[in-house]
């Protein structure tokens, strides 16, 4: 329990919820929402927990904090076990009560979490009763403290939720986590049901707070810039999983991993004059409940990497695999071919080549692909597709354009300076040769 | 486009032209003014934006143009002209011809927008059955087009899925898919990617932009995200307290703001890098609006002046007649340069916060966007 410890330390945390069937709840599979995410917090540091929505971030935070009990990994604070996934205990009876006292939350929608029949005095004060603090008129006293604190008025203590703004409410959502004296304190978007103006009044308090108490800070956000504003270190989440982790002003100013990009170039830049240049991904996030094989990410990813066989240019090495991960979904051949059609065709005369045709103005493929095999592989499944054989047609894309990036499945490696990437173009599988170096793959498709 | 116009309206008129609008709703606790006054016009083939914080009444605006609201217990007047006809003066009966074929809505919460009982494709054909003469399968046809057009991949699939299969950002694009079936003159989108995450936000901004350019709607465009507002907007109309606190093109918005208020939203905006600051205070109740300047009581700038009478006329700013700003120091006989320095010591306003704890290096960063 040495202060050298982090305080706090997730390892391998899973949480995966049941998706049963039947009568009888059978279990026939699981929704992967945390799949091994690892991580260190110190003291007094902020950790920006970033992603869409969807990829795990507030199920991590609820995770880590005990809110539901992870189905696998660990984690640690202060140097103590406080949860074992995997063994399936943790800390009991008052250690596990300090351990809430040390560890607060506070969520998204400041409006859903107080109670309208009690005052806010009443609410920001029930921690203090619940933790053994029977005299009223002491946690008054500590209670008006810490409104006056979070930039409210001590006579606010007897009002009513109702009567607050979203902002002055998120204030006091703050002094009830603060109010316990924690040393963790984890904000699940605590802005993004604010306005622009209020947001950064809550930011400059949360970082005032942090720096005037020492607390430990990890804040969730889908938005990159609020994280930017408060966070030390940020950790990029994608479906389940950590992709990269960083001090934040590297990541913003050299993103390493292509979804990290993706994420930085679609924020819109606050000035006219520079034009936003979003990277375009693919298609949307998958399942959780069944994520793609090897690195997740190459559903969509932009730097997709090319099997040893195959040089495409990465554009139409892309759109390949697009219709490949289209076709795995199910298509409406049909449909397409009516969306391409010319204005003289009619619909009687639906042949193999319109379905052909259309399918190669869907996924924007040029005829011939610049590659021998994978034109033949393509044509062989769009023949496929036309016939109605679906399956001979991904067999036929699979045998021809496999990435390494779905074989294998990266994991979070240091690239130095303090950073984790989990990518193939940083830390390349054996076997597998990389065009250039992969700093440049991965910055692909990037101007 | 212009095939549908009438005859001496578009010309040199712009396409939607409000003028004093007030939307008022008569409560228990006195009349909320949610637009007092407010004046846009959008002109064919332009984005317009309209920001400012929740409660500013932009949402009220917009969807006061084709009479969205209730009346009673709302109450609108002003005039609203649209290609030349009067919008106030049309009735239930005209407006519904309008909406969805001429003006088309599309709403933050893509998820409640949507009927949960039909599939995507039917919502779709909805619209062409009310505003056109095809057949069933014909509009069918029609529909899975118009979901290819608006990017989904698998139109096909898509049409015969129900809301619930679909993410946000897929509902959205449905969402503007029945828009677009109207062809619509003037597109109305009220924080269409609010509820969405940044890499779908950008996927949609774009399309807008695609959609714009191929069909040559106007888009009336209301955010209170200003990164949205200087990627999307051709002209800005900045909103406060139901009233128009400045108006002009989006380069002058942004990197010559005339009032205040601009200028301290502007400066919330994170991620701008530099010192950020907060406005404080709150916005005033609509209920019993303060007089004078609506944003006297928290601009760092007041003077005694600002807190009387009603809130200033618009009035040019550098002289040009496209950039008004709705603050005294732009009038004759107020010296501008009071509002262009530093805030005064002790004013009357409340204190701007020390951002100087947050201050991050940014390459991107322009010095002259502070005030």
């Amino acid at each position: 329990m040495s202060d050298d410890d982090p305080l706090l330390a997730a390892r391998d945390l899973k949480n995966h919820y049941p998706v049963t069937e039947g009568p009888f709840r059978r279990e026939v599979g699981s929704v992967r929402a945390v799949d091994g995410v690892s991580f260190t917090l110190d003291r007094g540091e902020t950790l920006g927990l970033v992603g869409e929505s969807g990829c795990g971030k507030s199920t991590t935070a609820r995770t880590l904090l005990g809110l539901e009990e992870p189905t696998g990994g660990q984690v640690r604070f202060d140097g103590e076990v406080v949860f074992d996934g995997d063994a399936g205990t943790g800390v009991t009876g008052e250690r596990r009560k300090r351990f809430r006292r040390d560890a607060q939350i506070v969520f998204q929608d400041p409006t859903s979490t107080f109670d309208p029949r009690m005052t806010v005095g009443e609410s920001v004060t029930e921690p203090l009763r619940i933790h053994g603090l029977a005299d009223r008129e002491h946690r008054r006293e500590v209670g008006e403290d810490l409104l006056v604190r979070v930039g409210l008025d001590t006579e606010d203590y007897d009002r009513y939720p109702h009567a607050f703004s979203g902002g002055q409410r998120q204030r006091l959502a703050l002094a009830r986590a603060l109010i316990l004296n924690p040393r963790l304190l984890v904000a699940d978007e605590p802005v993004s049901a604010l306005d622009a103006a209020v947001t950064s009044e809550i930011l400059s308090l949360l970082a005032d707070l942090q720096a005037d108490l020492g607390l430990a800070l990890v804040v969730i956000s889908h938005d990159l810039r609020v994280v930017r504003e408060v966070c030390d270190r940020v950790a990029v989440m994608y479906l389940g999983e950590i992709v990269e982790v960083s001090p934040t002003e590297d990541l913003f100013a050299d993103p390493r991993h292509p979804y990290t990009r993706a994420l930085l170039s679609a924020i819109p830049e606050p000035d006219p004059n520079v034009r936003s240049n979003p990277v375009e991904l693919s298609g949307t996030v998958p399942s959780a409940a069944n994520p793609p094989s090897g690195c997740r990410f190459h559903t969509r990813c932009p730097s997709v990497i090319q099997p040893a066989s195959v040089d495409l240019d990465q554009e139409t090495w892309r759109r390949v695999v697009d219709l490949r991960v289209t076709l795995a979904e199910g298509i409406d051949a049909d449909a397409l071919v009516r969306v391409h059609a010319e204005a003289d065709e009619s619909e009687s005369d639906l042949t193999d080549r319109q379905v052909r045709r259309a399918l190669r103005a869907e996924f924007d493929l040029p005829e011939p692909i610049d590659d021998e095999a994978v034109e033949e592989a393509v044509t062989d499944a769009l023949d496929a597709v036309a016939r109605g054989d679906e399956e001979r047609a991904l067999d036929r894309l699979a045998a021809a354009c496999t990435t390494p990036c779905e074989e294998h499945a990266p994991a979070l490696r240091s690239v130095g300076d303090g950073r984790e990437v989990a990518c193939h173009l940083h830390h390349p599988p054996d076997g597998v040769e990389i065009d250039g170096d992969g700093e440049s793959a991965a910055s692909r498709g990037d101007d | 486009m212009t095939d549908r116009s009438t005859e001496e309206a578009t010309a040199d008129r712009p396409l939607l032209e409000v003028e004093d609008l007030r939307t008022y709703f008569y409560t228990d606790r006195g009349t909320v003014r949610a637009v007092d006054g407010v004046s846009v016009s959008v002109s064919a083939g332009e984005t317009v934006c309209l920001v400012g914080e929740s409660g500013a009444g932009k949402s009220v605006t917009a969807e006061s143009i084709t009479r969205l609201i209730d009346t009673p217990p709302g109450d609108i007047s002003g005039t609203i002209r649209f290609k030349g006809r009067d919008l106030t003066e049309a009735s239930e009966r005209e407006l519904q011809s309008v909406r969805g074929d001429e003006i088309a809505h599309v709403f933050q919460n893509p998820g409640e927008a949507l009927n949960p009982v039909y599939t995507a494709g039917r919502q779709v054909a909805e619209v062409l059955k009310i505003h056109t003469d095809l057949g069933k399968a014909a509009r069918r046809e029609r529909a899975v087009d118009l979901l290819d057009r608006v990017g989904l991949p698998n139109p096909g699939t898509v049409a015969d899925t129900y809301p619930h299969e679909l993410s946000g950002g897929q509902k959205q694009r449905v969402c503007l898919a029945i828009a677009l079936a109207g062809e619509p003159d003037l597109l109305v989108v009220d924080e269409p990617t609010t509820a969405l995450d940044v890499t779908v936000q950008a996927g949609i901004l774009a399309l807008l932009a695609d959609l714009q350019s191929e069909f040559g709607m106007a888009i009336l465009f209301v955010t209170h995200d200003l990164g949205v507002v200087a990627q999307v907007a051709d002209e800005v109309v900045v909103l406060y307290a139901g009233k128009v606190m400045e108006r002009g093109p989006v380069e002058k918005i942004f990197h010559g703001a005339g009032h205040p208020y601009t200028r301290a939203l502007l400066a919330c905006l994170p991620g701008r890098g530099g010192a950020r600051q907060s406005i404080g205070g709150e916005p005033p109740s609509a209920l019993d609006p303060p007089d004078g300047c609506r944003f006297a009581p928290r601009c760092a700038y007041a003077v005694g002046e600002c807190h009387r009478g009603g809130h200033p006329d618009l009035v040019p700013v550098d002289g040009a007649s496209d950039h008004v700003a709705s603050c005294l120091f732009h009038q004759s006989g107020f010296d501008r340069s009071h509002i262009e320095g530093d805030p005064p010591e002790g004013g009357d306003a409340l204190a701007l916060d020390d951002g100087d704890t947050f201050a991050r290096s940014d390459d991107n960063e322009s010095p002259e966007d502070e005030p």
